[in-house]
């Protein structure tokens, strides 16, 4: 592999993705300020005040992390399955198919443009918990890693979701009716330890709520699962995810006839 | 040395459909090289493959001696494609598209710069560079195209209908500027409907129909294989019936307009003289069709009636 060749060629997409996200902010950036907002002001002050303490902390303090990481989520993972099909539909996925550049880097290449975006809106979604309430990074290095590794699981799931579409509609699908009720239901809003042993249990399954947790021990401390088992379940999502993103690129699967 | 060489290369597609049939070509290094066929033939397949848009069934494609299987990276580093269907991200400006196009090539950005507004002066879009490709009419977006493929310089150039739906104008200016791309050393492969395009630009020619190569000659050689030619001759004098020439078939197409048959063997002096004998008069001539078109729609015809087609029979 030539390694400059590759080395420019992932600079080149990760600016394009950049300058794509800028372009389009109205669609890229404003929405989820809005929603998050909207949470905030909803649950978090008119609900919340009803609802009172949950693991210790007010409840606008308790649903910020988890309101954090699904901005980063939904934002990781749309990024790239939009830009991506839509570099497919438009067929323009050919410019990188004839380059030189390998299938890793036009992976590592759009995963990092979702992450980027992913982070971006991350950080302005804290910005406006911020304007709600408290919050202090308890563990600095596990926040930044779990949010980092998090975005990387879902713009990898992301990519491989749009090698797999043929129309718009298969774009939406699994945002639609897999990643937001994993995410509702990944302990963004609630502790687990609130629900039922079965259902207890079967959250458990739900790799999200790893996520989520581990996020909020980042920076609030407190978690219902083991850190450790977050960062070996996030390990493997992302092992797995890449690797499955190179056998469908070296394959052709969804690009090449 | 070689551009491109080609072994028994065949694809099937899923459905069942059998897109190329184990062609043999190769292309020499310099060479400027048309490739025609009619719609469906296998054409764009077989470009798909050499650019790794397409996975072949079977079979070997080397660029300049350098296997696709087995490196890859190397083989597409020296290649440079004009698609048939536009294929730029239409929301990108035309500066934006060639500069990351040359990222990709591992170029950096100041070269780029360099080359895109060399490229894009002398396909007439620098003025345009800032704008949105949705913003170029459809002879501007295939120069774009163009400008886009040669960015990072590649010794073989692929051009699949390059100018399908250009004015006559813009089509003679990138013929202009196709021939000085070779001139300057590139290899070039050409597919095009427009039958002189090929016969004006290209030296030699494959004609590919059904997934087999049933011609692959020089282009003179091909065109020496026309067994008839129809001229037309202006007359300086209207005629009032057909005038009969000793060898020749004649029509007349109007009163000033005689169309005459010359077969192989027969030639142009020959017939002046008879005309002269005959008193008539000829301000002009011209060729009835284009002399390929006739050859292709021949070897088409002969193919399909079963009397051609030895896959690659006239290797160049």
């Amino acid at each position: 592999m030539n390694l400059r060749l590759n080395w420019v060629g992932l600079k080149t997409l990760v600016r394009k993705e950049v300058i794509r996200v800028l372009r389009i902010w109205v669609q890229t950036i404003v929405p989820p300020a809005i929603t998050m907002t909207l949470y905030f002001i909803i649950f978090g002050n008119l609900i919340g005040r009803r609802i009172g303490d949950m693991g210790g902390f007010d409840y606008m303090q308790y649903i910020a992390p988890g309101l954090i990481m699904m901005s980063v989520i939904t934002n990781s993972y749309g990024n790239v399955v939009s830009s991506f099909f839509g570099a497919k539909f438009g067929r323009h996925v050919e410019e990188m198919l004839v380059s030189p550049m390998s299938n890793a880097t036009i992976i590592i290449g759009h995963v990092a443009g979702g992450v980027i975006r992913g982070l971006l809106v991350g950080a302005m979604v804290t910005m406006i918990a911020l304007a709600f309430t408290r919050l202090e990074i308890a563990n600095p290095a596990i926040t930044f890693s779990m949010v980092l590794l998090s975005s990387i699981v879902f713009a990898l799931a992301g990519f491989i979701n749009a090698v797999f579409a043929r129309k718009f509609d298969d774009i939406s699908i699994i945002p639609t009716f897999v990643l937001t009720p994993l995410t509702y239901l990944g302990g963004v809003f609630y502790s687990i330890s609130l629900l039922p042993e079965f259902w207890q249990k079967v959250s458990l399954a739900n790799p999200i709520l790893y996520m989520v947790n581990a996020f909020r021990f980042g920076i609030l401390g407190t978690s219902d699962i083991s850190i450790a088992k977050a960062y070996a379940i996030v390990a493997v999502f992302v092992i797995a995810l890449f690797s499955a993103s190179m056998i469908l690129m070296n394959r052709g699967v969804g690009i090449r006839e | 040395m070689y551009a491109l060489t080609i072994r028994q290369l065949t694809k099937t597609y899923p459905n069942g459909v059998q897109a190329l049939k184990g062609i043999d070509f190769e292309v020499e290094a310099g060479d400027f090289y048309a490739l025609l066929g009619p719609n469906g033939a296998g054409k764009t397949t077989a470009i798909g493959i050499i650019c790794s848009l397409v996975n072949k069934t079977s079979g070997t494609v080397k660029i300049f001696d350098i296997d696709i299987d087995k490196n890859i990276e190397a083989a597409k580093a020296n290649l440079g494609l004009v698609p048939q269907e536009i294929n730029l991200n239409l929301f990108d400006s035309v500066l934006n598209i060639v500069m990351n196009q040359a990222g990709y090539y591992g170029i950096g950005r100041k070269l780029a710069l360099q080359r895109a507004e060399k490229y894009l002066r002398e396909l007439r879009l620098w003025d345009r560079r800032d704008e949105p490709a949705r913003n170029l009419s459809g002879g501007m977006k295939r120069r774009l195209m163009i400008a886009r493929a040669l960015i990072h310089e590649p010794r073989l150039l692929i051009l699949d209908e390059p100018t399908a739906g250009v004015d006559i104008e813009i089509r003679r200016s990138m013929w202009e500027f196709l021939r000085q791309i070779n001139a300057s050393g590139t290899t070039i492969i050409l597919t095009t409907h427009y039958l002189e395009e090929a016969e004006s630009l290209c030296r030699h020619v494959a004609i590919i129909d059904d997934g087999t190569i049933i011609e692959n000659a020089r282009m003179s050689t091909v065109l020496r294989k026309l067994q008839r030619e129809v001229v037309v001759l202006s007359l300086q004098s209207p005629l009032e019936k057909v005038p009969s020439i000793d060898g020749y078939e004649t029509h007349l197409a109007d009163d000033s307009e005689l169309e005459v048959a010359i077969s192989r063997g027969q030639n142009l002096n020959d017939l002046f003289v008879a005309l002269g004998a005959a008193g008539i008069c000829v301000v002009s001539m011209r060729n009835k069709s284009n002399r390929l078109e006739e050859l292709f729609m021949g070897l088409v015809e002969s193919k399909g009636s079963g009397s051609v087609a030895q896959n690659g029979s006239a290797a160049p």
